[in-house]
C-alpha cells in the first residue's frame, strides 16, 4: 500500500522547532559561534578558526580539571549504586514505615542544591560547624579550607548525602515490582542470599539501575554549585572541577573564545559518554534476550 | 522422603483470629502418605494454596504440628525441608540460561558437576527442552517457562515432596494431558510423594491416587476417585465431584425410609432419625426414569452428549438431573423419578450420615 505523501504536515513540527531552537539550538550556536572567534574588547570579533580547541586540548588545566572530574565522578559511583542497592534491599516493604523511609530518603533530594552547599560548608567548618568541631574535639586535624584531602572527603560525603536517596529509591521501585513467588521459588530451590540477589533482584533492577547510574554520571559530571559553595574550587584547584574551571575561564576573565571551545568539548565528553553507557548496557539486555 | 503428618493444624493469616470464619484452614488432623499422589481438589480460595504453603514451610501455621516422618518441621525454614514446588505461574531465573535454571537447585545443594550435567540432561528430555538447554531464560514463551519451572521441580531425586499449585493454567491443553502424563509416569517411577492442587476435577482424577477435597478452609474428604464418587462425606464433595454432580434434596429421615413431600423414598440402610438440616443425596447415574411410583418431577429438557444423556428436571424448584442410557423413550405421562437405594446417601447439616450398625467409616 502506497503511504499518502503530504509535505504540508511539515508545518506541524514548526511550533516545537521554534521552541527547540529558542532552547536549545541558538544558545549553543553562539557558544559555537564564540569558539571560533577572538576579541579584544570593543566588540570587535575576529576569526580565530579551531585555534581555541587546538588550545584548549592541549592545556594542563583543563586536563587537570579533567582527570579530577573522572575520579570524582567514579568515586561517587562506586560509593553510591552499592549504597543505593545495600539501603534499597533492607527498607521496609510495606507499612507506615515504608513510608516514612521514603518521605526521609526523598528530604535530601527536595533541598536546593546551593542549600546542600551551604549546610556542609557550615556543618563542616571547624569553629562553629557540628562535623568539624567534632572531629576537631576527637584530635582530628580536619580542615576542609587548607587540606586538598578534607576537602575531597567532604565533597564527596556530601554528594553521597544528597544523591545516595535517588539511587536507593530507583531501586526500591525496582525491588518492589518482584512478584513473591520469585523469593518463595529461590527458597524452594535453596538459594542462598546472594544468588537470590544476583539472579533475582539485580536482573529486575537492571533497568532502573541503568537510569540511576546514567543521571548520577551525568550529574556528577556537571557538578557545580555544591563544591562552589563549600570550597570554592579550593585549596589551590583541589577541587576544581570541570564547570568550576568553565565559569572561572568565562565569566570570571571573560576568556569567552577559550571557555566555549571547553564548553562545547566538555558537551561532547558528557554525550559520548552516556552514549557509550547507554549503549552498552541495553545490548548486553538485547544479547540474553535474544540468545 | 518422608510421610507428611499435618496435627492439629490451622491457620488464620489475621494476627488475632476471633471467629471460625477468620481461618483460612480450620483445624485439621491428616496424614499423607510416603509415595503417594494425592490432588487437592476445591473451588477456587477454599485454602488449597495455603496447606500447600504451609507443607512447604512458606507459611507458618497459627496453630498445630507439621511433621515429615517423625521429623518436627513446624519452625523448620523451606531450605531445610528439601521440598519442591512448582507455582501456578512460571518462575524462571531470566539471566541463566535454561541448562542453569534445571541445575540451580542441585548447585545449590552441592552436588557433584557430572551428576548435575546428566541429571539436567534427563529432566529436561522429559519436559522436552533438550534442544534450547543453552538459550536464555528471558524471551520464552510462559509455556516453556513453565515446563522449566516444573523441571526444576522434578530436578532433586532426594525431595520430601513434590508440590504442584495449578501448575498447568498457563499450558495449552494439548501440552497439559502430555505433562501430566509424564508426572504420573514420573511419579511412578521415582515414587515421590507428591500433592497436586488444581480445581479441575479430570486433572485431580487422572493424576491422584487419592482426592483430597477442600471446602471452605476444611479437608471435608479424602478418598480415592471411587470413594468420592461413591460415597461422597459432605454435599460439597457430592456436586464438586462428577457432572452433573449429585442431586442433594431437603427431605425427612425415619429409619429406612426418606420423605420429599408425599413421596417416600426407600434408603439401603437404617438411618434412625438424623438431626439438624437432612437431606438425601444421590448422583444422576443412579437415577432412573419411572411412570409408576417415585418422586414427580418437571421435565425442562434433555441433553444428549453422546454416549448417554442427561435429563434436566426439577421438582419443587429444585434442580434435579439424570443420567439416562441412550435410546430409549420417557413415558407419556407425568415424569417420575426413582433413585436406587444402594446409592442414596444421607446427610445432615451437609455431612454424610452413617447408616445404623456400621462402626467405621469407610470414606473419612
Amino acid at each position: 500500500m502506497d503511504k499518502p505523501v503530504n509535505q504540508k504536515a511539515w508545518f506541524l513540527v514548526i511550533p516545537v522547532l521554534v521552541l527547540v531552537a529558542f532552547s536549545a539550538v541558538i544558545p549553543l550556536m553562539t557558544v559555537v559561534n564564540y569558539s571560533v572567534q577572538d576579541t579584544f574588547g570593543n566588540n570587535e570579533f575576529f576569526w580565530a578558526g579551531l585555534d581555541w580547541f587546538d588550545e584548549m586540548v592541549h592545556s594542563d588545566r583543563l586536563w587537570d580539571a579533567f582527570w579530577r572530574q573522572v575520579l570524582f565522578s567514579a568515586i561517587i559511583l562506586a560509593i553510591e549504586v552499592p549504597l543505593g542497592i545495600y539501603v534499597a534491599l533492607n527498607m521496609p516493604k510495606k507499612g507506615l514505615w515504608a513510608s516514612v523511609c521514603l518521605v526521609l530518603m526523598s528530604l535530601p533530594l527536595l533541598i536546593p542544591f546551593n542549600v546542600v552547599g551551604t549546610i556542609w560548608q557550615i556543618f563542616g567548618r571547624v569553629d562553629i560547624g557540628l562535623l568539624g568541631h567534632t572531629l576537631a574535639a576527637m584530635g582530628i586535624d580536619y580542615n576542609y579550607t587548607n587540606d586538598p584531602f578534607d576537602a575531597w572527603a567532604t565533597i564527596i560525603v556530601m554528594d553521597v548525602w544528597h544523591w545516595t536517596s535517588l539511587i536507593a529509591l530507583l531501586c526500591y521501585a525496582g525491588l518492589q515490582s518482584i512478584p513473591q513467588a520469585y523469593y518463595q521459588a529461590a527458597e524452594i530451590d535453596q538459594a542462598s542470599r546472594w544468588k537470590v540477589f544476583r539472579y533475582i533482584e539485580l536482573p529486575k533492577m537492571q533497568g532502573v539501575l541503568l537510569i540511576a547510574v546514567l543521571l548520577r554520571f551525568m550529574d556528577s559530571f556537571m557538578i557545580y554549585t555544591e563544591p562552589f559553595v563549600v570550597t570554592g574550587g579550593g585549596p589551590g584547584n583541589a577541587t576544581t572541577f570541570l564547570s568550576i574551571d568553565l565559569v572561572k575561564m568565562a565569566v570570571g576573565q571573560f576568556d569567552l573564545g577559550p571557555a566555549a571551545a571547553f564548553s562545547l568539548m566538555y558537551f561532547l565528553v558528557i554525550l559520548l559518554v552516556s552514549w557509550v553507557f547507554y549503549t552498552v548496557m541495553t545490548n548486553l539486555d538485547r544479547e540474553e534476550a535474544g540468545r | 522422603m518422608a510421610r507428611i503428618t499435618l496435627s492439629n493444624l490451622a491457620h488464620s493469616y489475621l494476627a488475632a483470629p476471633k471467629s471460625d470464619a477468620d481461618f483460612a484452614l480450620k483445624e485439621m488432623d491428616h496424614v499423607w502418605e510416603d509415595g503417594g499422589a494425592y490432588a487437592l481438589l476445591g473451588a477456587s480460595g477454599c485454602g488449597k494454596t495455603t496447606l500447600l504453603n504451609i507443607i512447604s514451610g512458606l507459611v507458618r501455621p497459627s496453630q498445630g504440628r507439621v511433621l515429615f516422618g517423625e521429623r518436627d518441621v513446624t519452625d523448620a525454614a523451606t531450605p531445610d525441608r528439601n521440598i519442591a514446588q512448582v507455582f501456578q505461574f512460571p518462575v524462571v531465573y531470566d539471566t541463566m540460561t535454561v541448562r542453569d535454571n534445571l541445575a540451580f537447585p542441585l548447585r545449590n545443594r552441592g552436588m557433584s558437576a557430572d551428576y548435575v550435567a546428566s541429571r539436567v540432561q534427563q529432566i529436561a528430555r522429559m519436559i522436552g527442552m533438550e534442544e534450547g538447554l543453552g538459550r536464555k531464560a528471558r524471551g520464552l514463551t510462559a509455556d516453556a517457562k513453565q515446563k522449566i519451572s516444573l523441571g526444576r521441580g522434578m530436578v532433586r531425586e532426594d525431595v520430601n515432596a513434590i508440590l504442584f499449585d495449578e501448575p498447568l493454567t498457563v499450558i495449552d491443553p494439548h501440552m497439559k494431558w502430555e505433562l501430566r502424563t509424564q508426572l504420573k509416569s514420573l511419579h511412578r517411577q521415582f515414587g515421590h510423594t507428591m500433592i497436586y492442587v488444581t480445581h479441575d476435577q479430570t486433572e485431580a482424577l487422572t493424576f491422584a491416587d487419592r482426592v483430597v477435597v477442600m471446602h471452605e478452609g476444611r479437608v471435608v474428604q479424602m478418598g480415592t476417585p471411587q470413594d468420592l464418587f461413591d460415597l461422597p462425606a459432605h454435599t460439597f464433595v457430592g456436586y464438586f465431584i462428577g457432572s452433573p454432580g449429585m442431586n442433594v434434596l431437603d427431605a425427612t429421615v425415619e429409619g429406612d425410609r426418606a420423605r420429599i413431600g408425599d413421596t417416600v423414598i426407600a434408603l439401603g440402610a437404617r438411618y434412625g432419625r438424623p438431626e439438624g438440616r437432612v437431606q438425601i443425596g444421590v448422583r444422576p447415574e443412579f437415577v432412573s426414569v419411572s411412570d409408576g411410583e417415585g418422586l414427580p418431577v418437571t421435565l425442562n429438557r434433555v441433553e444428549d452428549v453422546g454416549r448417554h444423556r442427561i435429563l434436566r428436571a426439577s421438582h419443587a424448584g429444585r434442580e434435579l438431573n439424570a443420567v439416562l442410557p441412550e435410546g430409549g423413550t420417557l413415558p407419556a405421562g407425568p415424569l417420575r423419578l426413582v433413585f436406587d437405594p444402594a446409592h442414596t446417601l444421607v446427610y445432615a447439616d451437609d455431612w454424610r450420615v452413617r447408616p445404623e450398625g456400621t462402626s467405621f467409616e469407610r470414606a473419612a
